[in-house]
């Protein structure tokens, strides 16, 4: 298929999962802002803010939640906004913020659900899907990092869990208690829950083999899965002790290989050229 | 009865020629006086008695849907850098097949003539030689590209796609207004209005036999691999866009897509070697055919606009060389020139021997000494058009125009004659559009579109009908306030179809406008669907038993602690609290769901 239409679906499937990621994330962090009254508002919300890589304004004293709210959900000129990646209002009453964020999460599941049961699984549907797998990896390192960053007023692991609707499902796995080691355990390397960073990882490199399916007879070609299966074998086969203890470290580095992922499958299957420009003779 | 066509014939001074004849109405007969309304038409007998049972507001209602739903498919056209959507009207027009086949028969004779012509042009030019044409006016026509010359497709089409727009004089006789034979546009707008027209007025097609439009990318897809480069199997053919700002790009997208063909960017397109390619994710795929929608100028940076982002450089080239085929052709605009209309009815008899089937409109050549010196003393009563301009731009109408105008516009005809045509203010016919106040007359014309494949040209039965809608407006477009209207070939054999079968709205509307024939499905029976054994229906004794444990369990709970037994419903209701209690701190949070 077409470069610019691949790269078009690949954004797209990065953008829904961008939404919907972020949605859940300020859903539950705002929750539990307005429950916990112990919880300082400023280092809470700056450090949300942090995890979507953007920052409140120089000089701003006390960044509130209304603050996130307008950087991250409605803000139409921040790139990691929500609004940036779909039509949407640009102001919420805090009353109405979880309504909005429950209607983004099912927009992004009807994107979802109406591709993944009407296009036929060629390309087309491989790179949406890579595109998605690659966000979710991206995310939920991003999520990993946090905790041991704000390590004193930072959200609990229930928190997380729950950012990434894992909190049920981590309940029926280790039934009970949350562990800070289960937890961080069971969102990096759970082989079956879907946004995981270990699942996301399989995901990606499984659409990438079905869009290149070459079998090399040394080692890998395909840079991509290359950068892939690295950090897959280093997260899967490392003593998870070992990685708790260096979270933040580790969660750099997945967030480091998908950046890289994202510019190699550009660099492979979306070339973009320096647009000719004809200027005529010069004389 | 309806009140639908009340007051039809109230426009105060309806508008006439000079002479004093008033437009020729589509669906009455002579002029409809204020006593009432005079006999409807022959075609339009069956259409006129379904409407007149409808009120007003019955008709809005269906209609209303219409727009919505074209916003949200994307149908729009760009009014002043705004997404409108392209107003459709209730009302078709009607045409009876018997006259449909002159319509058929003069396009198809025009689009021949300009095939030879434009072969002509670009090869030995054996019309100047014999006379027919002043050799300055092809050289002098704006769209006649050099570059072009000595190409020729492999099949000998330069004109794949054609409309010709027709206009039906106060006579009643359908005349040809101008040629569109470099990238006409409208026909995703016939082939979704027809779609939204077998959903608000089903009961009329199943009547009338309309003929469908769906066929229409079928042809175009023939006519495109038919014109590929010889000794290529399987050609790739693709649409070629100038991207999602243009008007038309609506039209692009569904073309490709009833296509089943790839829709293309100028940077999508490379050249290399005299060959064209498009990226693809499994690197360079060769390209042979390509639709363009993009004008001549935009096409190739290397021959045309340096500028242009539009385009790949080499595309002429590669068409030179025959590695590809741009369809339509560059250069066709020679022939879209309003001075070379003037001539099309010699060129109809030089080439083909054949007399023209559709008349031209009365044209005066401004080049002409005479004629310019009648025109300019009569510039207020006549319409003068540049030569280059298409859809009504830059049209000056003499009866609505300033004396401050008309003085401008003289000065210009008398520095550039060659530049300018002048035709006598011609009534377009009038059509009942539902508008603001009611039914009432609009002056409309016709877009039939043809498809040249090289062994026939195809005629899709209907075209687009274009509707003015401010009372009066002769010129017809949408940029200036137009809508349109589906537009009904009715009688006639269906062809490729026996007997409608007893198929539904969803198959009307298929088979009206999409590509696929709608066909009635009978199916044969089959076998029970499963279910799980747990969903087995339960005997009302079941479930009995198992609301009975649950009492016993509740009564023998609360027995201990003395608690009367008329209080056991108290209890159950605590008990299921105790168990909601958890689910509600999921629940908060917004986890669980999707």
């Amino acid at each position: 298929m077409l470069s610019r239409i691949a790269e078009s679906l690949f954004w797209i499937g990065r953008y829904i999962e961008r939404a919907d990621g972020t949605a859940r994330i300020l859903d539950v962090h705002l929750q539990l802002l307005l429950e916990d009254p112990w919880v300082d508002e400023d280092t809470a919300c700056r450090s949300l803010m942090g995890v979507m890589g953007s920052f409140p304004p120089e000089g701003t004293e006390k960044v509130t939640r209304s603050d996130v709210l307008t950087s991250l959900a409605v803000d139409r000129t921040n790139p990691s906004s929500i609004t940036t990646y779909s039509r949407m209002p640009r102001r919420i009453n805090n009353e109405k913020v979880h309504e909005f964020f429950q209607w983004v999460r099912e927009r992004s599941a009807l994107a979802v659900g109406i591709t993944d049961s009407s296009t036929s699984r060629d390309e087309a549907w491989q790179f949406l899907a890579l595109g998605r797998a690659i966000e979710r990896t991206d995310m939920t390192a991003r999520l990993l990092a946090t905790r041991s960053l704000t390590e004193a007023s930072g959200p609990s692991w229930t928190t997380i869990l729950r950012s990434c609707g894992a909190y049920e499902a981590y309940l029926r796995t280790y039934r009970g208690m949350p562990s800070a080691s289960n937890a961080a355990e069971f969102l990096l390397l759970d082989r079956l829950f879907p946004r995981s960073v270990i699942h996301s990882i399989a995901r990606a490199e499984k659409c990438m083999s079905a869009i290149d399916p070459v079998a090399d007879r040394v080692g890998h070609s395909n840079t991509v899965l290359r950068a892939l299966g690295r950090i897959r074998n280093d997260l899967e086969y490392r003593p998870i002790e070992e990685i708790l203890s260096e979270l933040p470290e580790h969660m750099e580095q997945v967030q480091k290989v998908t950046r890289e992922a994202s510019e190699a499958i550009r660099a492979r299957f979306f070339p973009t050229h320096a647009e000719p420009s004809w200027i005529g003779e010069t004389s | 009865m309806g009140d639908l066509f009340e007051g039809y014939g109230s426009t105060l001074a309806p508008r006439k020629t000079v002479s004093g004849v008033p437009a020729f109405d589509e669906m009455f007969e002579a002029s409809v006086g204020a006593e009432g309304l005079a006999p409807s038409r022959a075609a339009y007998r069956e259409l006129y008695q379904a409407l007149a049972q409808l009120t007003q507001e019955e008709l809005r209602g269906r209609t209303e849907s219409l727009a919505s739903s074209y916003l949200a498919q994307g149908v729009t056209f760009d009014f002043a850098g705004e997404e409108r959507p392209f107003p459709l009207d209730a009302v078709p027009r009607v045409i009876a097949y018997d006259e449909w086949t002159t319509i058929e028969k003069g396009v198809q004779q025009r689009v021949r003539a300009l095939e030879a012509f434009l072969d002509d042009a670009y090869g030995y030019q054996h019309c100047v030689r014999d006379g027919v044409l002043p050799a300055a006016l092809i050289a002098s026509s704006q769209y006649f590209y050099r570059q072009a010359s000595g190409i020729h497709a492999a099949n000998g089409v330069r004109i794949q796609v054609a409309g010709i727009d027709l206009i039906r004089d106060e006579h009643g006789e359908m005349r040809v207004l101008e040629d569109n034979v470099r990238v006409p546009s409208g026909v995703s707008y016939v082939i979704s209005n027809r779609r939204v027209m077998a959903q608000t007025l089903p009961e009329l097609f199943h009547s009338m036999r309309v003929q469908p439009v769906g066929d229409y990318p079928n042809k175009l897809l023939q006519a495109l691999r038919a014109s590929a480069p010889s000794g290529i199997d399987d050609p790739n053919v693709v649409v070629l866009t100038p991207g999602v700002y243009n008007s038309a790009y609506f039209e692009h997208t569904l073309l490709a897509r009833l296509m089943g063909i790839e829709l293309v960017e100028g940077r999508d397109l490379q050249c290399i070697g005299g060959k064209v390619f498009m990226r693809t994710t499994r690197g360079l795929k060769r390209v042979d055919v390509i639709y363009r929608r993009v004008d001549d100028d935009f096409l190739d940076p290397l021959q045309f606009r340096a500028d242009s982002m539009l385009g790949a450089p080499g595309l002429m080239l590669a068409a030179r060389l025959g590695n590809v085929t741009i369809a339509n052709a560059v250069g066709n605009g020679v022939a879209d020139d309003k001075l070379l209309y003037t001539y099309v009815p010699d060129l109809i008899r030089y080439y083909l021997a054949e007399e023209p089937i559709l008349k031209n409109v009365d044209t005066w050549r401004l080049e002409e000494p005479a004629a310019l010196e009648e025109v300019l003393d009569r510039l207020d009563e006549l319409v003068v058009k540049p030569v280059d301009g298409s859809g009504g731009k830059g049209l000056v109408v003499g009866p609505d125009a300033s004396p401050a105008e008309l003085n401008k516009l003289r000065k210009k005809l008398i520095a550039d004659p060659r530049g300018w045509i002048a035709q006598p203010v011609i009534m377009l016919s009038t059509i009942p559009t539902l508008v603001e106040d009611g039914m009432r007359p609009r002056h409309a014309d016709l877009r039939p579109f043809a498809v040249n494949n090289g062994d026939e040209v195809w005629v899709l039965p209907g075209g687009l009908t274009r509707v003015a809608l401010p009372e009066g407006q002769l010129v017809v477009n949408s940029s200036q306030g137009g809508g349109s209207k589906d537009t009904w070939i009715v009688g006639g054999d269906a062809p490729q179809r026996g007997l409608r079968g007893p198929d539904g709205l969803a198959g009307l509307v298929a088979d009206q406008a999409s590509v696929t024939q709608a066909i009635p499905i009978i199916y044969d029976p089959q076998d029970e669907q499963t279910h799980s054994p747990q969903d087995r229906p339960r005997s009302m004794a079941e479930q009995q038993e198992q609301q009975q444990q649950e009492q016993q369990q509740q009564a023998s709970a609360s027995l201990p602690n003395h608690v009367p037994k008329n209080a056991a419903s108290e209890g159950l209701d605590q008990h299921h609290l105790g168990h909601g209690l958890p689910e509600v701190g999921h629940g908060r949070g917004g986890e669980g769901g999707c």
